[in-house]
């Protein structure tokens, strides 16, 4: 399945089921390392494929995302006891975004949990955290193992990708309702096994994610590129993709906050409250990892925010300060994630702000550096607190969607 | 012979170790007339580069560099005095199954091998590395201090205990409590509070019994884990690295840069005593009956061989010389340097693999490293000793002819007194064949390269580097011996009970390892009472 004909201190990085078709469509060579694997950050133009993903579909290999199989008679509870959600409303078949904390209340990872079954639970995350997933296991009836290298994954998404899925053969998958899983059977001529299609995705927008066994990945991706090839179908690297994601309101790990569990200064943990996730926190379910601590500090309100700005003027403001006034004296904020945003027009970013600052409308000052060719100029520009997610299109939920 | 005082000084150092080097160049860069004064004919101390065999290098004490403080290295511009410091390139423990454990650069890499062992320990790794840091981070602001004295009522002392107090205090509630078990507990129920995978713990656990006269199962030595792992390379910390040259080099280039600050060396000037007159130190007698004055006296030995050899102990409160006599300082280690025909094969290292570019041990379980110390307590060196063991010419290539390697192989444990009767030269190959042989158990072709062997006990570095027992750090890095307690409680602020003598060795706080910070923080001690008194 996977190339492990050179030793890792050779080749640290592994390459995904679908590292050799990316490689050959990849035209400017750049490729990153995301988890432990070598992917794709541009195939061609970083333009070219973020309006392939707001304007027809697009396949993202996101074999990286770490996968744990989480199964047996407590692994419910034993879920609803490390996420901060509810997790005994999820049914067999459905998906949910969830977070986990420390003890201290302090955001450890986000990540997707998959109700594969009565007791099996499938958890995708950013980082790899076995270490924690077996020490909160304590005491539950539960079996943990990390399956990232077991199953590939394939992100397709865009407006037209129900339709193409559908072309390709997946009979029903125009049924799946946001959120739902559901087995599909490629057409035989592939010679593949079934796979999982969930209908999830981390760029705002109607997509997919398919999951499958890595032998499976290059007929898959091949049948996917055959059947979209009419409707402007491109592989994506993540530069693209995070461009999306910021337009979503996605927050992405060690970008828009670092997990408890790496964190060396005191201050620089976050938790669910001040990133906004709060609707992701259920006090009233029972117990789970940092409760206590998430209750006492819902009571005297958390002491920052990730809010969303909308910033003038067309310069992303990367790594900003943010200020009260144009003065820049006093700070009260920073960007973490900013982009131009071309669907919506506008100059957008993620900041962290000093909770006593916020109000709706309040407008801060970004200090923003400008490069004039090479003559680095310092601008304060004005910036909007707005709502997230900046761009939610009503495509993203209508099931099915509009051309299937 | 005998002739009376030549000229008069600002200031004596006793010993050109590092550290008291560094506290020469930081002494004389205020403007004072330092004098150096060496036993040996070369200076360096322990940190020495010297060819006992034609066109081989070695680095015949030290032998890695990491904690020496960048603030030194900046502040007395050893880089524009030659030194370059040389991060290598991996690690491993050879196994006595076949198998390896290699600690690779590349964090994905390393992951990986990890996972081999055990994909938990794999990632309770990360957590380890983060722990570590955030306690290397509340630590490294200490070093370049003088520590305070918690029963001292002098403002200054105040003032450091209160940021002291308040740095501890930032901590956070949680990694308060860290702190004090990272001080008191052993290394090894701190690994199991990590990682599950023998050979993960066995190999990190060496760092934790380097140079002390301890087990990895005696509270106290998590905190010599620590205390390897708050150097950096660079910004890396943690990362260890050659001085290009050989440790010769850090004194090398501390030594030019003390005499392009007008410094003054004499090697091959034995220290006889240290004059005191109606309570102060007014200079000292050498070997041959010369005397030079200074009123300001500093000494780069150790606290014992400071006060008990070079003293009249009469001189001295009785009780102080009691403690002195108490303190710990336990030799415990040997070192063999070997030059080599040739790189030896290791079967159980991948070929290409980066991880024989650094330190290589066979210590594969943790038992093994506690059986090591139990033969030190019987009084005899470890039949299956933890060895650290490196050959810097695959990556210095000053340290050994083309095509030919320079091997450093420091021993844990190697006892000062054997219980068998004196150290001499029989017992002395008996060792270097105990430590000889446990390589070539994993190297076959290792004996037929050894071109030439020093092999040095206890008793050999204390003879001739001076270090009491051959106790690299000049005292026992155990939490009754740090801080405010080091060397002796009281006395923990490079002054000594006589005014105008001053210590700058290990045997002061931070410790030992090369650092440099024992002689800067002298250096600032002197300065400051000299201000004071004019």
């Amino acid at each position: 399945m996977l190339s492990e004909s050179e030793p890792h201190f050779r080749q640290p990085l592994l390459k995904t089921p679908f590292h050799e078709r990316a490689r050959a469509v990849s035209q400017v060579d750049s490729f990153i390392p995301w988890a432990g694997y070598t992917t794709v950050d541009v195939f061609t133009t970083v333009e070219q494929e973020y309006f392939a993903i707001r304007n027809a579909t697009t396949l993202y290999d996101l074999t990286p995302m770490v996968k744990y199989r989480i199964a047996g008679p407590g692994a419910m509870r034993y879920l609803n006891r490390l996420m901060t959600r509810d997790i005994a409303k999820l049914k067999p078949g459905r998906v949910a975004y969830g977070v986990w904390c420390n003890d201290g209340g302090h955001l450890i990872d986000d990540g997707t949990v998959f109700r594969l079954g009565e007791t099996e639970y499938r958890l995708c995350t950013g980082e790899r955290q076995l270490d924690w997933l077996l020490d909160s296991a304590v005491g539950f009836e539960v079996e943990i193992s990390e399956v990232t290298q077991e199953i590939a994954a394939l992100a397709v998404q865009g407006p037209t990708s129900c339709a193409l899925l559908k072309t390709f053969g997946l009979a029903g998958v125009e049924r799946l309702k946001p959120f739902e899983l559901a087995h599909f059977l490629p057409p035989p001529s592939l010679g593949v096994a079934a796979i999982m299609v969930s209908r999830t995705g981390f760029t705002g927008d109607l997509g997919y994610e398919l999951w499958m066994r890595p032998a499976d990945a290059e007929a898959i991706w091949d049948g996917l590129m055959e059947a979209g090839h009419t409707r402007g179908i491109r592989p994506i690297g993540s530069r693209a993709l995070n461009i999306a994601r910021i337009e979503a309101g996605f927050l992405l790990p060690n970008f828009d906050f670092v997990s408890s569990e790496r964190t060396l200064r005191l201050g620089t943990e976050r938790s669910p409250l001040e990133l906004g996730l709060g609707w992701l926190v259920d006090f009233q379910k029972g117990h789970f990892t940092g409760r206590r601590a998430l209750l006492e500090e819902e009571r005297r309100g958390p002491r920052r925010r990730l809010v969303g700005l909308d910033i003038e003027g067309t310069k992303p403001a990367h790594n900003a300060l943010l200020y009260s006034d144009n003065s820049g004296k006093r700070q009260v904020g920073s960007v973490a994630s900013a982009t131009w945003s071309p669907t919506c027009k506008r100059n957008i970013a993620l900041a962290m702000m000093d909770a006593p600052h916020i109000e709706p409308g309040l407008t801060v000052w970004a200090e923003i550096y400008l490069n004039r060719e090479l003559v680095w100029e310092r601008r304060m520009a004005q910036a909007k607190l707005v709502p997230r997610p900046f761009f939610t299109p009503e495509r993203r939920r209508l099931t099915p969607p509009a051309d299937c | 012979m005998g002739s009376n005082s030549s000229r008069r000084h600002d200031a004596i150092i006793v010993g050109a170790g590092h550290n008291g080097l560094v506290a020469a160049c930081y002494l004389a860069r205020a403007g004072l007339d330092v004098l150096v004064l060496e036993r040996n004919t070369y200076v360096g101390g322990a940190a020495v580069s010297r060819q006992l065999y034609e066109n081989f290098t070695y680095s015949n004490c030290s032998y890695v560099c990491s904690l020496l403080r960048t603030e030194i290295i900046r502040g007395l511009e050893l880089p524009r005095f030659g030194l370059q410091i040389i991060p290598y390139e991996g690690g491993c423990t050879m196994m006595r199954n076949g198998d390896h454990l290699a600690l690779y650069d590349n964090h994905d890499a390393l992951r990986r091998e990890i996972a081999r062992h055990s994909k938990r320990d794999a990632e309770a790794y990360e957590r380890y590395l983060r722990d570590m840091l955030r306690q290397c981070r509340f630590i490294k602001p200490l070093l370049l201090r003088e520590p305070p004295d918690p029963t001292s009522f002098k403002p200054r002392d105040i003032m450091e205990l209160l940021h002291l107090g308040k740095h501890f205090h930032g901590l956070g509630e949680e990694r308060m409590y860290d702190t004090l078990r990272f001080w008191t507990m052993s290394c090894a129920d701190f690994l199991d509070e990590y990682f599950e995978s023998e050979i993960v713990k066995a190999h990190l656990a060496g760092s934790s019994i380097i140079g002390t006269a301890l087990g990895p199962r005696s509270p106290g030595t998590a905190y010599v884990l620590l205390h390897h792992y708050m150097g950096s390379i660079d910004g890396t910390v943690g990362a260890w690295g050659f001085a290009r040259g050989g440790m010769g080099a850090v004194t090398k280039a501390l030594a030019a840069s003390f005499e392009a600050s007008g410094g003054t060396i004499r090697s091959g000037a034995p220290v006889n005593q240290v004059l005191v007159h109606n309570g102060r130190a007014i200079g000292v007698v050498l070997d041959g009956g010369e005397e030079i004055h200074a009123p300001v006296v500093v000494s780069n030995l150790d606290v014992r061989r400071t006060f008990l050899e070079t003293m009249d102990t009469k001189d001295l409160p009785p009780d102080f010389v009691e403690q002195v006599r108490n303190f710990k300082i336990r030799g415990s280690s040997g070192k063999l340097n070997i030059a080599l025909d040739g790189l030896p094969r290791f079967p159980a290292i991948p070929q290409g693999s980066p991880s024989t570019r650094g330190d290589m041990h066979v210590t594969d379980t943790m038992e093994m490293l506690e059986r090591a110390y139990d033969d030190w307590k019987e009084g005899r060196w470890s039949r299956a000793p933890y060895i650290d063991m490196l050959i810097p010419s695959q990556i210095d290539p000053t340290m050994a002819p083309d095509g030919k390697h320079y091997m450093s192989v420091f021993v844990q444990y190697c006892p000062y007194r054997l219980a068998a009767g004196e150290w001499n030269a029989e017992r002395r190959q008996a060792f270097g064949k105990t430590v000889i042989d446990t390589i070539a158990a994993h190297s076959p072709n290792f004996k037929d390269l050894i071109l030439h062997a020093e092999i040095r006990t206890p008793w050999d570095i204390e003879n001739e580097v001076g270090l009491t027992e051959g106790n690299i750090f000049q005292g026992e890095l155990t939490f009754d011996q740090l801080l405010f307690n080091r060397p002796i409680p009281g006395y923990a602020q490079y002054r000594a009970p006589v005014r105008g003598m001053y210590l700058c060795g290990s045997s002061t706080h931070p410790g030992g390892g090369v650092m440099g910070a024992p002689g800067a923080n002298a250096a600032s001690a002197i300065l400051r009472d000299l201000r004071k008194t004019q």
